[in-house]
């Protein structure tokens, strides 16, 4: 296989890493208002995913700095086009990430409902969007014979990519409230799992519509067989979750984002960044790629590195499998010191 | 009033960059740190070991949070805001940037979770170890992200394809070390440690004299503020032995920016240093200075009699190695000449304030000497301003290399001009660089306040409440650590 097409696929990869993971953490901050009544079911909720989103998140930087590294062209028309979606995502990152820091940090209500309302915005917008600007990539921008998108911002907002954005958005809830079904214990675990079942009905119904629109907007069989595995995956996790099993469940929503996402860039394939003019050029895995130099340093450290990630992110899940309740949150007093250690 | 999107993009790069540079370096150096007092409670069970670990640990994370949030910018911004840029270097640049990511990214951000959330769930040496294990992310990040930029101020390993109109890598073991990599990276760092322990020493010493309870409180952040004086010391001297080694370098390299950083006109042998000079704006003539005499040839070269070359004999060599300046129609300064005053008053910023934190960290650690608690209000605000020195010498030296580097973004290669995205507006980058401004503004006083708040709070007692539990198994007991 080429090196470009490996690339193609690690970057993939790297995407798929940053759904399925963000993904649920996004879930988990938008439900925040809507399963967190009382302070302390907030805080459960937002313990559930605080020993992880940063690493998650990480699969984001990751995934912008191969593209970067593997493919230039495509980062630079990408980044440079999308400029003032991609702005709202770094603003709303920036605030989501100190919200979950911080908002412990005062015994103030009003300092608190302001973090909380950060988390909520900081989660909705990148749900959306990412949702909008890979619906756009995958059925082509217009980008002129100098590679530069000359679109605009509204051109963004067709039909087709808010169809995008609310699978995504959809996909992303649905997944936090499997998740926190998984992770939590009590009322919240129950009114999760209900919840996540209406959600996820709703997903399903946006999801097949929005898959059925790519495979025929710019379907491969490929892309049709992960796009059919995806809603049956879905669809599996559905029914899993009526049966009370969360971790299947979990595993359904995971592996529907995965394969989804997996379908999206089989249907990109070769191209990374279609054009829609006429006299355009579009960006391919090799006219966007680094060479073939770069792109075997860069598969040197991946094929090493990438292995030990996953066992030591996988790690951080086993060390904070436990479920956690409302009694497990120490009170407010202790909330900012720590509370018991072993002792050397 | 005509916008031009490359003033924006520029003044966006600064600020965001300068901004961020003020918490990464206290991150790298915080994380030994902190790494460093649980490792000696683990060895000695000392408790003021596991107080100074928590204080210390909480505004860490404080501190931290922001850095990582406010990197997340770093790592998109060329590619919004320079997408020439990162068309033209993306084969050469972009993998140290993807390998920091990989490499760095993953371990510090998962780790340090691990170390927040896991007091009552790992042993406290793997606990400790997970910490250690977040500081060689931070070290590794600085590897990776630095030899990037060295790429910038000295491009090697590459060769220039005209077909894709692009520099290509050849040789990546030469860009990872590159001689001006080599030594950036020691400076760097012992700079990020300097920092660090100035921080420490402002904290600590404070809350000695205002805080502290009792004896043995003020015992336990004695103990902090020498520690934070011996590491500035140390790192402050491994700064300027490095400092020095770089400008050498640098002579070589880019012997523009050593002669803006004297705003020297005319070559001299046995060039002299001056501590401040007043003159005309441009720096062309001067009315008066203070002088060290030979002193600029021996920081370019390590001989006081040898031959500094000047701006304008380097503005001819310029011009016939690369051509007219294509960067002169935007530059006012002149042929490939960086703003004079800016690189001649940062280098100096640089230097003078991290002189006076190595000072102030040799005064206060000579005051404090067996077991001593000095009382004056100098020394007590030579202590509190202590953490803002090296703070601002830090920006000061950035600002410095990368002004000292311009027209250039990549030196000989490619102009800052050329660098930035064609396709994205004025308007689209200035209700960026507003949007940024403003939330950093807001983020920063945010931040400050709560880091305020801590400090005050002084270390927390170790009570029975948060010291061992035997009932580490019971899974009703409260989480050790919950946001």
């Amino acid at each position: 296989m080429e090196l470009t097409t490996v690339w193609f696929a690690l970057i993939a990869i790297l995407w798929i890493g940053y759904f399925v993971l963000e993904g649920f953490d996004f879930g988990v901050g938008m439900l925040l208002p809507v399963l967190g009544r009382s302070e302390k079911e907030r805080r459960v909720l937002i313990n559930t995913i605080g020993p992880v989103w940063d690493g998650n998140e990480v699969w984001l930087l990751v995934a912008g700095g191969a593209t970067f590294a593997a493919f230039p062209e495509w980062y630079a028309t990408l980044f440079s086009g999308f400029y003032l979606p991609l702005l709202l995502i770094l603003l709303a990152l920036i605030v989501r990430g100190l919200a979950f820091e911080y908002r412990a940090k005062r015994e103030d209500d009003t300092w608190r409902a302001r973090w909380d309302a950060a988390i909520f915005i900081g989660s909705l917008l990148p749900a959306l969007l990412w949702g909008v600007a890979f619906a756009n990539i995958v059925h082509g921008v217009p980008i002129d014979a100098n590679k530069e998108y000359v679109g605009g911002f509204f051109n963004l907002l067709s039909p087709y990519a808010i169809a995008g954005g609310l699978t995504t958005l959809l996909l992303f809830l649905t997944h936090g409230a499997v998740f926190i079904s998984l992770k939590t214990d009590g009322p919240i675990r129950k009114e999760a799992r209900k919840l996540g079942l209406r959600l996820g009905v709703a997903a399903a119904a946006v999801t097949v519509v929005f898959l059925t629109w790519t495979q025929i907007d710019t379907g491969s069989v490929s892309s049709a067989i992960a796009f059919v595995a995806a809603a049956l995956a879905l669809v599996g996790g559905l029914a899993a979750l009526v049966a009370g099993r969360e971790g299947w469940a979990f595993l359904g929503t995971f592996v529907a984002i995965a394969l989804g996402v997996a379908g999206l860039f089989l249907a990109l394939f070769p191209d990374v960044m279609p054009t829609t003019l006429a006299n355009g050029l579009s960006l391919t895995t090799t006219n966007a790629a680094a060479t073939p130099y770069t792109l075997k340093i860069m598969t040197v450290v991946a094929v090493i590195f990438t292995p030990l990630v996953l066992l030591y992110q996988g790690w951080t899940y086993w060390v904070f499998r436990q479920r956690i309740a409302v009694h497990h949150i120490p009170d407010p007093t202790a909330a900012d010191s720590t509370g018991p250690v072993h002792v050397p | 009033m005509d916008l031009d999107p490359l003033d924006i993009a520029r003044w966006q790069f600064a600020i965001v960059t300068v901004y961020h540079f003020w918490f990464v370096p206290i991150t790298i150096g915080l994380t030994a740190i902190v790494a460093g007092y649980e490792t000696a409670w683990v060895r000695s069970g000392n408790t003021k070991w596991l107080r100074l670990t928590r204080f210390f640990g909480k505004l860490l994370l404080i501190n931290f949070a922001i850095g990582v949030v406010t990197g997340i910018v770093q790592e998109f911004q060329f590619g919004m805001n320079w997408s020439d840029y990162s068309r033209f270097v993306g084969d050469v640049f972009g993998a140290p940037l993807a390998i920091e990511g990989l490499l760095a990214f993953f371990l510090e951000s998962t780790f340090l979770g691990l170390w927040i959330f896991g007091w009552d769930r790992l042993s406290p040496r793997l606990h400790v170890a997970c910490m250690w294990t977040v500081h060689v992310g931070t070290l590794l990040s600085a590897y990776f992200i630095l030899a990037a930029n060295s790429w910038m101020q000295h491009p090697v390993g590459f060769a220039f394809n005209p077909d894709t109109g692009r520099a290509e890598l050849n040789d990546f073991a030469a860009v990872m070390f590159n001689k001006v990599q080599l030594v950036t990276f020691p400076h760097t760092v012992l700079a990020a440690y300097m920092t660090a322990g100035a921080f420490v020493v402002g904290v600590a010493f404070w809350q000695m004299v205002r805080g502290a309870k009792n004896d043995d409180d003020r015992s336990m952040y004695r103990g902090a503020v020498r520690t934070g004086a011996v590491i500035v010391l140390f790192s402050g001297l491994g700064v300027a032995l490095s400092g020095d080694v770089q400008g050498k370098v640098m002579t070589e390299v880019q012997p523009m920016k050593m002669a803006a950083a004297e705003a020297l006109y005319d070559t001299e042998k046995s060039a002299d240093f001056s501590l401040l000079t007043i003159g005309t704006l441009d720096g062309s003539a001067e009315k008066f200075a203070i002088k060290l005499p030979g002193m600029l040839s021996f920081l370019a070269t390590g001989n006081t009699n040898s031959e500094v070359v000047g701006i304008n004999e380097l503005r001819e060599q310029y011009t016939k190695t690369y051509g007219q300046d294509p960067g002169q129609a935007y530059y006012s300064a002149g042929d490939y000449t960086p703003v004079i005053p800016l690189t001649y008053w940062t280098f100096r910023m640089m230097i003078g304030l991290g002189l006076a934190a190595a000072a102030a960290a040799g005064w206060i650690l000579w005051a404090t000497r067996r077991s001593r608690t000095p009382q004056g209000r100098l020394i007590l605000w030579a202590a509190i301003t202590l953490p803002f020195t090296p703070i601002l010498a830090n920006s000061a030296g950035w600002i410095f290399t990368e002004m000292g580097r311009q027209p250039w973004a990549v030196f000989g290669l490619m102009t800052t001009e050329q660098a930035v995205s064609p396709g994205v507006s004025a308007t689209e980058m200035l209700i960026s660089l507003i949007a940024l401004t403003s939330v950093y503004a807001v983020l920063a006083v945010v931040e400050v306040r709560l880091l305020l708040t801590y400090i005050r709070r002084g270390a927390d007692e170790v009570t029975d409440a948060n010291l061992p539990s035997d009932d580490e198994h019971d899974p009703d007991r409260p989480l050790a650590f919950a946001y």
